[in-house]
């Protein structure tokens, strides 16, 4: 695995740990742009704290992440590097979407005030511009007509799509799905991985945090799996998913297909 | 007409209503198959008027006390409630309260973001703020800035440990009347930090988390996503205190302020009508928290907006 120049995400030897507990043990992946990339792994496995690393949302204790050629939360000064200030984080953040498993949409916020807070607050986009990008996202993701709903209004799949629709309403470079099925009833799952698979489709660069094994071998250009705060296996989803190659997967796979 | 005396349990009260309800509950119908023909008999809750009774009994006992018993003077009530001097120590006893709670509120919302800084310093600081404030009496408390001349004869305005460029003689700037707003400030502010840090925890820690994965600016997290959601936990409380503060005003009465309190017992000092006057305080006090609570009513919705469905 080189470090090609052209790689949308690069991870580099990331270790994190929480107290003692090490949960990244030494993380390195490419994604190529337009690509989606599929962690898999069992609980624990580490998937969910390297997803947050390349948001900065957790600081990686060794290691690094560059995002667009730009390294995630430290800014490089000869041989130095610095770390960024608070304000530096949050503006990177615009380039890359997160979308949380439990949505974490602003209760009190109607669906399009959700959409055009971020727009309208960090990018300093003018509010007629951003509410008329939101209702395009919203017909996107098929809610048009819940534009002045509030989130307890909607099920669980309707929500998981307005934050999808928040997330690209900056217009990121990158999205980033944290279990985003994970929180939702069996009938709902299909509606916000519709969106999800839509959007692959579209040439959107994606990782994508799941369980959901029949999506990643539809989706996917890329299957990781990660056990242990490390990737065991890594390849395109018909080689990972059906001739793995480590025994670790197979017993994984065993239990979830 | 006594209200102390011993309320009359009438024993007549229970037993006009409590049998025929046994009665009732019985067998209606021959056990067919079909329950949903039957005819359904409410159950009967006998107690229930025992005691609605015995409460109706004691409050018209109470109203008929406050109507017939002559030593209310309600004359007297009715020429001072709305007399000058009551009017004017009514305003200042509203101006106390709102000085008191905006300036606390202030401090107290400083000092709950200092609480819940990655400092332990300013943590620690504002930790020993709120224990020592509230571990003094505000009475006491009144006492000492009343007093503040005492131990501090100017006030400088300058560079601290360097030169000042404004003096100001202590007994000139505190008067009574500030004296009294910055102790019921300062005491307020212990509290309402408590109740504003409680607000701000009660916001799930995934709100902040999307915000700050959306990129929006901290200040503006805290104004546009903490805050409103805050507020929900945060105004009860803030009424209490409000509430509370508003009849705590009547202890600046020691230091001889001219707020509703004080301005009455100098009244019923000079007329010995102790009992009507202290009912004109009551009646301002009771209307007045009435209109806070209706304000706390009409906020509390505006601030419930997303949380029913």
């Amino acid at each position: 695995m080189s470090a090609t120049v052209e790689a949308m995400v690069e991870i580099r030897s990331v270790h994190k740990n929480f107290g003692s507990l090490e949960v990244l043990r030494g993380v390195d992946l490419s994604v190529r742009p337009g690509e989606v990339t599929v962690i898999l792994g069992p609980s624990g496995s580490g998937k969910s704290t390297l997803l947050r690393t390349i948001n900065h949302l957790e600081k990686v204790d060794q290691g690094w992440i560059s995002v667009d050629g730009t390294l995630v939360g430290y800014r490089r000064d000869g041989n130095k590097l610095y770390e960024l200030r608070e304000r530096e984080v949050l503006r990177q953040r615009t380039k890359i979407g997160f979308v949380f498993q439990n949505f974490n949409l602003f209760p009190h916020l109607t669906v399009l005030e959700n959409i055009i807070e971020a727009p309208v607050s960090a990018l300093r986009r003018p509010r007629k511009e951003a509410v008329e990008s939101a209702e395009k996202l919203l017909a996107r993701v098929g809610l048009a007509d819940k534009a002045s709903s509030y989130p307890a209004q909607l099920s669980g799949g309707q929500q998981q799509r307005v934050a999808i629709a928040r997330a690209l309403a900056l217009e990121p470079k990158l999205l980033l799905f944290d279990e985003p099925t994970s929180a939702l009833d069996p009938e709902l799952v299909g509606e916000v991985l519709d969106v999800i698979k839509d959007l692959a489709h579209g040439g959107t660069t994606m990782i994508v945090v799941t369980h959901e094994i029949g999506f990643a071998r539809e989706v996917a250009d890329t299957v990781v799996f990660m056990d242990d705060g490390r990737i065991v296996e890594q390849g395109r989803p018909a080689d990972v998913l059906d001739h793995p190659t480590q025994e670790r997967t197979r017993a994984f796979l065993s239990k979830v297909l | 007409m006594s209200l102390t005396s011993d309320p009359p349990i009438d024993p007549a009260a229970g037993t006009t209503d409590g049998p025929p309800a046994e009665k009732a509950v019985g067998k209606a119908a021959d056990p067919g198959t079909d329950y949903g023909e039957l005819t359904v008999v409410p159950a009967r809750h006998p107690w229930r008027w025992v005691a609605i009774a015995v409460t109706a009994v004691l409050v018209a006992q109470f109203i008929n006390g406050l109507v017939t018993n002559p030593g209310w003077e309600w004359d007297v009530f009715a020429q001072f409630f709305s007399a000058p001097v009551i009017l004017k120590a009514v305003w200042l006893t509203l101006q106390l309260t709102v000085y008191g709670t905006v300036l606390g509120f202030a401090l107290g919302i400083v000092l709950a973001f200092m609480r819940l800084s990655a400092s332990p310093f300013l943590r620690t600081v504002a930790y020993g703020y709120i224990w020592a404030f509230r571990s003094i009496p505000l009475i006491v408390q009144l006492l000492f800035w009343f007093n503040l001349a005492y131990l501090y004869k100017e006030l400088q305005f300058g560079i601290p440990f360097g030169p000042g460029f404004f003096t100001f003689d202590t007994m000139n700037l505190v008067g009574a009347v500030s004296a009294a707003v910055l102790g019921l400030a300062l005491h307020q502010a212990a509290y309402a930090a408590e109740i504003v840090r409680g607000g701000v925890l009660a916001v799930g820690s995934g709100q902040l988390e999307a915000a700050s994965a959306l990129g929006i600016p901290k200040l503006r997290q805290l104004r546009r996503i903490v805050l409103p959601q805050a507020m929900r936990s945060i105004l009860p409380n803030a009424a209490n205190e409000i509430i509370s503060l508003f009849k705590g005003t009547s202890i600046v009465s020691v230091m001889a302020i001219g707020e509703l309190f004080y301005q009455v017992q100098v009244v019923y000092g000079r007329s010995g009508r102790v009992v009507p006057l202290l009912m004109v305080a009551t009646a301002w006090y009771i209307i007045l928290t009435t209109a806070l609570s209706i304000i706390q009513y009409y906020v509390e919705r505006h601030y419930a907006k997303g949380a029913v469905r």
